[in-house]
């Protein structure tokens, strides 16, 4: 495979051919916010938090999907990404209801890190406070819909990597939601082969293991990156 | 199939040929007021008084004079044509009675009216002509001569060559040169390539797509097939919105009929080229229109769209190379063929070649289907073709491109109609929806209608869109309930920009469009809306210095 | 636990497919199927016929679609909830859809949509509760030169005022 020569942020770095921004980046160790990415299964570029901008392009362009050309001067980090990005985080807060305090992945959550990180301390627009369930029907696992960003981890984990096709959106536009099998109640959905993957996809509070109170859920993303290797390079190491 | 077939069978319907012609208009709008009767009742007539020798009865398609409607041509042994207005299925008697010079008191129309007087049809030739359930008229007017031209004398490239001369650009709102698109398809690696017709015509007040569908569907299976020959695929999708069943119907019997005459399929005109055409059905969804989205729906799933790259064009239906076009630019391509692009790039200005089709409805006299000449500016459509806005009323805007598009003010009427024009006044060519506006229009509540419809059709994919629209509707409400202050004006606009250039494709992208054209023109409007903010001015423009981190 | 998911799971496939078993319009959406060899990729196509067979997508209709696509329901669910044409509720006796597209709104289709929700007491969206009238809205329906235009039973009305939409429900009582 070729090699590129890039800049970001003003570093000369060279990275793989059909390597995409945000990989050529974490190489080269500059961190890039994203919320929809998830190593182990394929990226969609719904999130829009990795978005840089690059010379020559008038669109900004998600680091997660865009594919690196040789020469290209990439910028990640401007006033104006760090504005656009804290927008997006406050939208999210006023999307559902996402109460920290009373969540299970309190200090443990990429929606709040990521709200930390980009300077993201309070909310400008009207909350919407809607009024989502709460679905603990199955054994092990609960989801409660008041707290999903709708980033898709969940679903693609759980045909991507599990390849049981469970999980999937229904509905469109602000009215989508995660549902298993025809809409019915997680413990009720006969393709779920309990694995927990999407649990431990998921970003934020919206799944999680029944039993966690308050701030006591840690997610093991290895455990996805090393199914997912095991299964495609027939591979089995553990991920540091 | 041979060209001698082909021939034959348009002399056999040009012989056939009747010295009087009554054409009963029977799209959809013209339709809903029992133009099937009418037609019915003008047969039977004609029948009745032993005329049916020298009279014919045709079902035909969309004459564009859709707001007087239901519509009846008559053309006449001597040359004359006359148009009926308003026709009733009662006034069957004295409209054939009229043919021998009877007394008739049905509404007549002028054929010499600016309305049809200013029109240059090219993409609407046959409309109101031709019967369009008949391959046989089709083929009488022309039609598939430009299939076996391409298909017997020319090679692919020769045939892109001529449609890039041609300066054709994408009819469907971008206006992405045509040309340029195909080489790309062409050139594009892999065996197995597809030609998608993107006929889901989403934009609210905009039916030019439903109608040449309806007029003409043998005219865009023909374009079809040659930019198939030209890119090198065997397989096409029409991709038509439900909502639609006419046009999908009429589909349905060209494609049955070009089969059966072996103008599709396999071995046309006796070449080894192959090319199968099916029709897919939208289910209803505004997003459907987005190249990516529309994909994800011809492959039987949600209508979410995808960051492009890859474009399509590389990497589309099933990760083929795909070719997308839009109904119109399909309809353009026959002509473009038989009369050479030289002809064509004759009509329009420098950059946009061509005509277009627009339909111009709201608060105008004469509303329809119009095609005209690239340039041509507005004030000559919606004053003199139009007849301006009823009731004496004065116009106050015309909104082009529907909710990706803007309102262009008054003002600004002599701009002449062309990709680069509208886009410089922060509205877009569009796909062809032209509503016009009085002085009664509410310009606040236009952007709140707009903002609804994106925040309904928004896939919910990418946050920008899925949750920006919803506060910008939100604040658009607010504004209008006289409960916003100067504050929420900023977070708006704000929020426009930032929807603007972060969300993932088109439909987010061009969301905001409606507000930010009409606070550019109408700004006022909004602030007399305003209420004194509590907390005094905002200050220095910043809507909240303490939000600002570093 | 466990058991007793698979168990309901199960159930309400074989549930489905017994339905369908029973019905005669099962056997003709089968044959659309195969009309399209059962290919995944029309599973919209599938779903229009079944509309147009029930009338409304309900959740054992989906489960034998799922089955027979070899779909996961999730899939057909999902597509289904996504576009609008798709009901999975069943509607009324009657429809009437008011188009709410620009040309329609800016000559007074939401005159016409108040008048009809005042009267009907439902929203749009909406069937009254005796099954009678379902109220819907429509994006635009491209019938622009005749606006407003309304759609009753299928039918297409041009140049709708509230007075006339008022006369056509009352028809229908």
């Amino acid at each position: 495979m070729a090699a590129k020569t890039l800049t970001i942020d003003g570093k000369q770095i060279s990275a793989e051919e059909g390597a995409t921004i945000l990989q050529a980046a974490t190489e080269a160790g500059i961190a890039i916010p994203t919320l929809c990415h998830l190593e182990g299964v394929y990226d969609v570029g719904a999130c829009r938090l990795c978005i840089v901008e690059v010379a020559g392009i008038p669109k900004l362009l998600p680091a997660c999907t865009t594919r690196v050309v040789e020469g290209m001067d990439i910028k990640t980090d401007s006033e104006r990404l760090r504005k656009y990005r804290r927008m997006i985080l406050e939208l999210l807060f006023a999307e559902r209801n996402h109460v920290c305090a009373v969540c299970v992945s309190n200090g443990n959550c990429e929606l709040q890190s990521l709200a930390y990180s980009n300077g993201m301390d309070h909310v400008r627009y009207e909350y919407n406070f809607p009024k989502w369930g709460v679905d603990t029907t199955h054994g092990l696992f609960g989801m409660d819909h008041n707290r999903c960003v709708l980033c898709g981890r969940c679903v693609r984990a759980c045909w991507h990597i599990e390849g049981a096709g469970t999980k999937n959106v229904a509905g469109r536009g602000g009215k989508s939601r995660i549902i298993t099998d025809l809409n019915m109640p997680w413990g009720e959905a006969d393709s779920c082969t309990s694995c927990g993957k999407c649990v431990q996809s998921c970003p934020t509070g919206a799944l999680f293991h029944k039993g966690s109170t308050v701030g006591e859920m840690e997610r093991d993303r290895g455990k996805l990156e090393f199914i997912v290797t095991a299964r495609e390079k027939k591979q089995w190491v553990a991920a540091d | 199939m041979q060209l001698d077939d082909l021939n034959a069978i348009a002399e056999k319907e040009k012989a056939a040929a009747k010295k009087v012609c009554l054409r009963t208009c029977m799209s959809a709008g013209c339709m809903s007021s029992q133009a099937d009767v009418i037609n019915k009742n003008l047969d039977a007539e004609v029948k009745a008084r032993g005329l049916e020798g020298e009279v014919e009865v045709r079902r035909v398609g969309c004459m564009g004079f859709c707001g007087q409607g239901p519509l009846v041509g008559v053309d006449h042994d001597d040359g004359r044509h006359e148009l009926f207005e308003f026709v009733k299925p009662e006034d069957a008697p004295a409209i054939v009675n009229s043919l021998k010079g009877g007394p008739c008191d049905v509404q007549r129309g002028d054929p010499q009216h600016p309305f049809f007087a200013k029109q240059v049809k090219i993409v609407r030739a046959n409309g109101g002509i031709i019967d369009p359930e008949s391959i046989e008229d089709y083929i009488a007017a022309g039609g598939y001569q430009a299939l076996h031209q391409v298909l017997t004398e020319m090679k692919p490239a020769e045939v892109i060559e001529e449609i890039t001369k041609s300066g054709l650009r994408g009819r469907g709102g971008a206006g992405y040169p045509t040309g340029l698109k195909w080489g790309t398809v062409a050139k594009s690696p892999g065996g197995k390539k597809y030609v998608v017709c993107n006929g889901d015509e989403g934009d609210p007040g905009a039916f030019m797509d439903r109608s040449v569908l309806e007029s003409d569907p043998h005219l865009v299976l023909e374009g079809m097939a040659i930019a198939a020959y030209a890119v090198g695929a065997d397989q096409g999708f029409l991709y038509v919105r439900a909502e639609y069943p006419l046009a999908i119907s009429r589909l349905q019997i060209a494609i049955k009929q070009a089969k059966q005459l072996g103008l599709l399929g396999g071995g046309i005109f006796e070449t080894p080229f192959i090319f199968n055409v099916d029709i897919r059905i939208g289910a209803g969804a505004f997003v459907c229109g987005e190249e990516t989205a529309l994909m994800a729906s011809v492959e039987g799933k949600r209508g979410t769209p995808r960051p492009r790259p890859p474009f399509p064009a590389e990497s589309g239906l099933w990760g083929c190379p795909t070719l997308i076009n839009n109904v119109e630019t399909f309809a353009n391509i026959a002509p473009i063929i038989g009369r050479g692009a030289d002809w064509y790039a004759s009509f329009g200005t420098e950059k946009s070649k061509g005509t277009k089709v627009f339909a111009l409805t709201g608060k105008i006299t004469n509303n329809g289907l119009i095609e005209v000449p690239m340039g041509i500016p507005l004030r000559q459509i919606v004053e003199e073709m139009g007849g301006g806005a009823p009731d004496g009323r004065k116009i106050k805007s015309v909104q082009t491109g529907g909710p990706s598009g803007g309102c262009i003010p008054a003002d600004f009427l002599d701009t002449p109609v062309d990709y680069e024009s509208l886009t410089k006044l922060g509205s877009i060519m569009g796909s062809g929806g032209m509503v016009v506006m009085d002085d009664t229009t509410n310009m606040v509540e236009i952007a709140r209608f707009y903002m609804e419809f994106c925040m309904d059709e928004s896939c919910g994919k990418c946050i920008p869109c899925r949750a920006g629209t919803v506060q910008m509707h939100h604040l658009l409400e607010k504004i209008a309930q006289r409960k916003a202050t100067l504050r929420d004006l900023i977070k708006l606009e704000e929020l426009c920009d930032m929807v603007k250039n972060t969300s993932l494709c088109g439909l987010g992208q061009t969301a905001p469009n409606p507000v930010l054209s009409t606070l550019k023109f109408f700004r006022k409007e909004y602030e007399d809306l305003l209420q004194p903010d509590q907390f005094g001015p905002p200050g220095n423009g910043q809507p909240n210095p303490q939000s600002a981190p570093k | 636990m466990q058991a007793t998911n698979i168990s309901t799971g199960q159930n309400r496939l074989r549930r489905a497919l017994d339905h369908a078993s029973g019905d005669k319009r099962f056997k003709i959406l089968e044959v659309h199927m195969k009309k399209h060899q059962f290919r995944q990729d029309a599973l919209i196509e599938v779903l229009h016929k079944a509309q147009e067979l029930f009338g409304y997508l309900e959740d054992d209709l989906l489960l034998f679609v799922a089955h027979k696509l070899k779909l996961p329901p999730s899939r057909v669910y999902g597509v289904a909830t996504f576009y609008h044409f798709f009901n999975l509720k069943p509607q009324g006796e009657h429809t009437c859809v008011v188009c709410l597209g620009t040309a329609c709104y800016v000559k007074g289709a939401d005159k016409v949509m108040n008048a009809l929700q005042d009267r009907l007491k439902i929203r749009p969206g909406e069937t009254t509760p005796d099954g009678k009238v379902s109220l819907l809205t429509a994006r635009c329906i491209g019938a622009c030169g005749i606006a407003p235009a309304v759609t009753y039973d299928g039918h297409v009305a041009p140049k709708q005022t509230a007075e006339a939409a008022l006369e056509k429900i009352n028809q229908w009582k």
